[in-house]
C-alpha cells in the first residue's frame, strides 16, 4: 500500500459528497421540508465542495488523467496557495462545512459522505500529501516521419541490448534446455530462413 | 453503420432486453401502488412517492439480483466452456462481463437516487400528518395506534408527535440499513473510478468488499414493516371507496364503517438475492479451493525492462491458449489476487506468466524473486479464465496486435500454433498468421524468442488491412488487441471499414482484451 497517494480517492469522494449535498438540498428546499433553508445551506456549500475539487490534482508518480475543462478552475484554486495546497486544511474546512447539512434528514448523506472525505483527507496530510496543480504542456510540434525509426545496423542473428555483452556462444544455444538464464529455450531448434 | 450491427447485435438485443425489464417492472410497480385499494389510505397521506419509491424498490431489488453473476467468473468460464457448440457472438457476450457489471451498477445508483429522494418526500408528509391537528382525513390516520393491544394497527410510523424524522430513520431498521447501504454504496463507486482502478488498485479492491454490507442490509432492510396497506378483512368490511369519506364517523357505533386495520408488507428483497448470493459463495469458496492447491515454481527467469518470468506447474492444471489466471503471493499481500495472461503454450509441460512492474504488489513480488539468497515466495494460483484469445483457432486469418505487455496472450497463441504445425494438427483452421508487436524500446520479441520479420515504426493500420482484404477475399479474419483504448478505437474502425457488407466476402471481427 506504500504507493497509494489518497488524497486522489478522497478528491473522488469530496466530489461525489458535493453533488449529494446538491440534490439532497435542492429536495429539501423544493419540497419544502422542515427546517428546509438548511436544504439551501447544502445547496450553496455542495456548490462549494464541487468547485473546488473538481481541478485534480498532480499525481506525484506517472500521468494524471485531467477532468474535461479543468484548467479554468485550476487557475482559481491555485491562486489561495497554502490555504488549497495543504491537505489539512481541506480536511478541516470539509468537517466544518458538512456539519450545518447534517441537521437535516435530506442532507444528512451528504454530510456523512463529506465527513469520510474529510477523514481521507487528514490520512492524506499525515502521509504528506500535497495539492499540486497540472500545468498545461506546450504544444508539441508534430514531427513529419517521427515514428519512423531506423533499421538495426548489425545482421540478424541479434541479440537482446544487455545480451551483447555476454558471449556470442548465448544466441547459439536454441536447442531444446538452453540456456537457463536466457530470454527462451526455444523446444524445436530454430533456423533462420532468410526471406 | 451497417458493419457496427452485424458486429454487435447481440450486445444491443441483450441490454435492450434488460432496460426494457427495468422499464416494464418500474412502470408495473408504479401502477399497482397508484391504483391499488389496499393502498388507497396510505396513498391519502403520501400521494405518488408511495408508488415512486416502492417502483424503484424493485428494479433495486432486480438488479442487485443481477450485479453479484457477472463477476463470477469461474460459473462464466463454465458457460463458455460448455458452449461451445454456440456461436462466436454468443460467447463474445461473456467477454463484457465487467462492462454489465458496471452498467447494473450505475442502473443501481440511479434507482438508489430515486428511492432515497422519494423516501424523504414520504417521511416529510408522515411527519406533518402526524403534527395536523386538525381532524383531517390524514390526521385521523396518523393516530392510528401502534399498541396491538388495544387492536390497533397503525399505518403511520412516526408513533409520537413529536419525532423527528431523523430520529425514526436511524431508530427503524429500515432507515438505519438504507444509510448502511448507501454509504457503502457510495464508497464503492468513488474507489471503482477508472482513475483510481488503474492507479491504486488495492484501494479499489478493498473498498469494494464493502458490496458484504450492502447485501446483508439488503436483506433485512424491508423486516420493519413499514410500508403499510389495508388488510383483506378490513377491505370486506368497509371499502375505502364508501368508507373514506365518514371518517370523522369511524369511532361511532352505528357507523357502518369501522377504522380500517393496516398491516405491513413482508420484506421480499431476499427473495431476489439469495440465488445470486449463493452462487458467488460457492465462487469464492470454489476460488480458493484451487488456491490452496500447490504451485511448484520450476523456473524463474528475469528479463530485460523488469520484466519477470515464472514458470509453474500444478496437479490438474490444463489450459487454452491465451487463458489468465489470478496469482496471489501471500508474503506480499494476503488477500489480493492480480490477473496474468498465460504465456506458455497448452503443449508445454508448465504453465508461465510474465510480470511488469507496474504498481506496488508487481514492483514488490519482482523485488522478492530478485533475492538471491532467500527462499523463493510461495505462489496461490486460480484460474485458469477464458479469454477472446481462445477463439483466435477458429478463424481462417488471424491478425493479433499487442502493445507493451499486451504481447503476453499471442505470445501463447503463436507458441500454440508452433506446437500444432509441427504436429500437424488438422484442427487448426488458422492458415496465416500476422503478429504486431509494438515494443518500446527492444528491437527482438524477448517472450517468444521468434525470428520474425521485423519491421520498424508504428503501422499505418489501415494499409496493413486492405492488403489482408485484397489477398484473403473470402476470409473471416480475426483481429486481436490487447493494448491500449485508443489503440482499441482506431482497430475498432478499421475493422468496420475493411469488412465487406457481403457477409460471405471479408469480414473483420474485433475482439478485446481487458482487465
Amino acid at each position: 500500500m506504500g504507493q497509494i497517494e489518497w488524497a486522489m480517492w478522497a478528491n473522488e469522494q469530496a466530489l461525489a459528497s458535493g453533488l449529494i449535498l446538491i440534490t439532497g438540498g435542492i429536495v429539501a428546499t423544493a419540497g419544502r421540508f422542515t427546517q428546509w433553508y438548511f436544504g439551501a445551506y447544502s445547496i450553496v456549500a455542495g456548490v462549494f465542495v464541487c468547485l473546488l475539487e473538481y481541478p485534480r490534482g498532480k499525481r506525484k508518480k506517472g500521468s494524471t488523467m485531467e477532468r474535461w475543462g479543468q484548467k479554468y478552475m485550476t487557475s482559481v484554486v491555485k491562486l489561495f496557495g497554502p490555504l488549497t495546497r495543504n491537505y489539512y486544511v481541506r480536511a478541516v474546512l470539509h468537517l466544518l462545512l458538512s456539519v450545518p447539512a447534517g441537521f437535516l434528514l435530506a442532507t444528512i448523506l451528504g454530510t456523512a459522505c463529506l465527513a469520510i472525505a474529510s477523514g481521507i483527507y487528514l490520512l492524506a496530510a499525515v502521509r504528506g500529501e500535497q495539492w499540486t496543480p497540472i500545468e498545461p504542456k506546450p504544444r508539441e510540434r508534430p514531427q513529419i516521419g517521427g515514428t519512423i525509426k531506423q533499421p538495426p545496423s548489425n545482421p540478424p542473428p541479434r541479440p537482446p541490448a544487455e545480451a551483447r555483452k555476454k558471449p556470442s556462444e548465448e544466441e547459439e544455444a536454441t536447442a531444446a534446455g538452453g540456456s537457463p538464464g536466457g530470454p527462451q529455450a526455444n523446444p524445436i531448434p530454430v533456423t533462420d530462413e532468410v526471406v | 453503420m451497417g458493419n457496427w450491427v452485424v458486429n454487435h447485435w447481440f450486445s444491443v438485443l441483450f441490454l435492450a432486453v434488460w432496460l426494457g425489464l427495468n422499464v416494464f417492472l418500474f412502470v408495473d410497480a408504479f401502477l399497482k401502488y397508484e391504483t391499488a385499494d389496499r393502498y388507497y389510505y396510505t396513498r391519502k397521506i403520501l400521494g405518488s412517492t408511495l408508488a415512486c419509491a416502492r417502483a424503484s424498490a424493485l428494479c433495486l431489488n432486480f438488479n442487485s439480483m443481477l450485479i453479484l453473476l457477472p463477476v463470477c467468473r469461474s460459473l462464466l468460464s463454465f458457460l463458455r466452456g460448455t458452449c461451445s457448440f454456440c456461436s462466436r457472438t454468443l460467447r463474445k457476450q461473456l467477454d463484457h462481463n465487467l462492462t454489465f457489471h458496471k452498467l447494473v451498477a450505475y442502473m443501481i445508483c440511479l434507482h438508489t437516487a430515486i428511492h432515497i429522494i422519494a423516501h424523504l418526500f414520504n417521511f416529510d408528509r408522515y411527519s406533518r400528518s402526524r403534527q395536523a391537528t386538525d381532524g383531517s382525513l390524514v390526521s385521523i390516520l396518523s393516530s392510528l395506534s401502534h399498541d396491538e393491544t388495544k387492536g390497533g394497527s397503525w399505518l403511520n410510523p412516526i408513533q409520537f408527535r413529536n419525532m423527528t424524522v431523523e430520529y425514526v430513520t436511524f431508530t427503524s431498521i429500515a432507515g438505519l440499513t438504507g444509510v448502511i447501504m448507501t454509504i457503502a454504496l457510495i464508497l464503492m463507486v468513488t474507489s471503482a473510478t477508472e482513475f483510481i482502478r488503474r492507479s491504486y488498485f488495492e484501494v479499489f479492491w478493498y473498498t469494494h468488499h464493502l458490496f458484504i454490507f450492502y447485501i446483508l442490509g439488503l436483506g433485512i432492510h424491508g423486516i420493519g414493516g413499514i410500508v403499510r396497506g389495508q388488510t383483506e378483512e378490513s377491505i370486506n368490511e368497509g371499502h375505502p371507496h364508501k368508507c373514506a369519506e365518514y371518517f370523522e364517523m369511524w369511532n361511532n357505533h352505528d357507523c357502518r364503517c369501522r377504522r380500517p386495520e393496516f398491516e405491513g408488507q413482508p420484506p421480499e428483497s431476499w427473495k431476489w438475492i439469495l440465488a445470486p448470493v449463493i452462487l458467488y459463495i460457492c465462487e469464492r469458496i470454489l476460488r480458493f479451493y484451487r488456491s490452496q492447491q500447490k504451485v511448484v515454481i520450476t523456473k524463474v527467469v528475469m528479463h530485460p525492462s523488469k520484466v519477470l518470468e515464472l514458470q509453474m506447474n500444478k496437479r490438474g492444471f490444463s489450459m487454452e491458449v491465451g487463458q489468465y489466471i489470478f496469482v496471489n503471493c501471500p508474503s506480499i499481500s494476503p488477500l489480493e489476487w492480480h490477473p496474468f495472461t498465460l504465456t506458455s503454450a497448452p503443449e508445454e509441460d508448465f504453465f508461465s506468466i510474465h510480470i511488469r512492474a507496474a504498481g506496488d504488489w508487481t514492483e514488490n513480488l519482482i523485488r522478492a524473486f530478485e533475492q538471491q539468497y532467500s527462499p523463493i515466495p510461495r505462489i496461490e494460483v486460480d484460474g485458469p479464465f477464458g479469454t477472446a484469445s481462445e477463439d483466435v483457432f477458429q478463424y481462417e486469418v488471424a491478425v493479433l496486435v499487442g502493445a507493451g505487455i499486451g504481447v503476453t496472450p499471442f505470445a501463447s497463441i503463436l507458441k500454440s500454433i508452433w506446437y500444432k504445425f509441427q504436429c500437424a494438427d488438422h484442427n487448426l483452421k488458422t492458415k496465416k498468421v500476422g503478429h504486431a508487436a509494438l515494443n518500446f524500446d527492444k528491437a527482438t520479441d524477448i517472450l517468444t524468442g521468434l525470428k520474425q520479420k521485423t519491421s520498424f515504426g508504428r503501422p499505418m493500420w489501415d494499409n496493413e488491412f486492405s492488403t489482408i482484404a485484397t489477398s484473403h477475399p473470402k476470409s473471416v479474419v480475426g483481429v486481436f488487441l490487447c493494448g491500449p483504448q485508443t489503440l482499441a478505437k482506431s482497430l475498432r474502425k478499421c475493422c468496420h471499414r475493411y469488412s465487406s457488407l457481403d457477409p460471405r466476402k471479408v469480414q473483420f471481427y474485433f475482439n478485446k482484451e481487458n482487465f
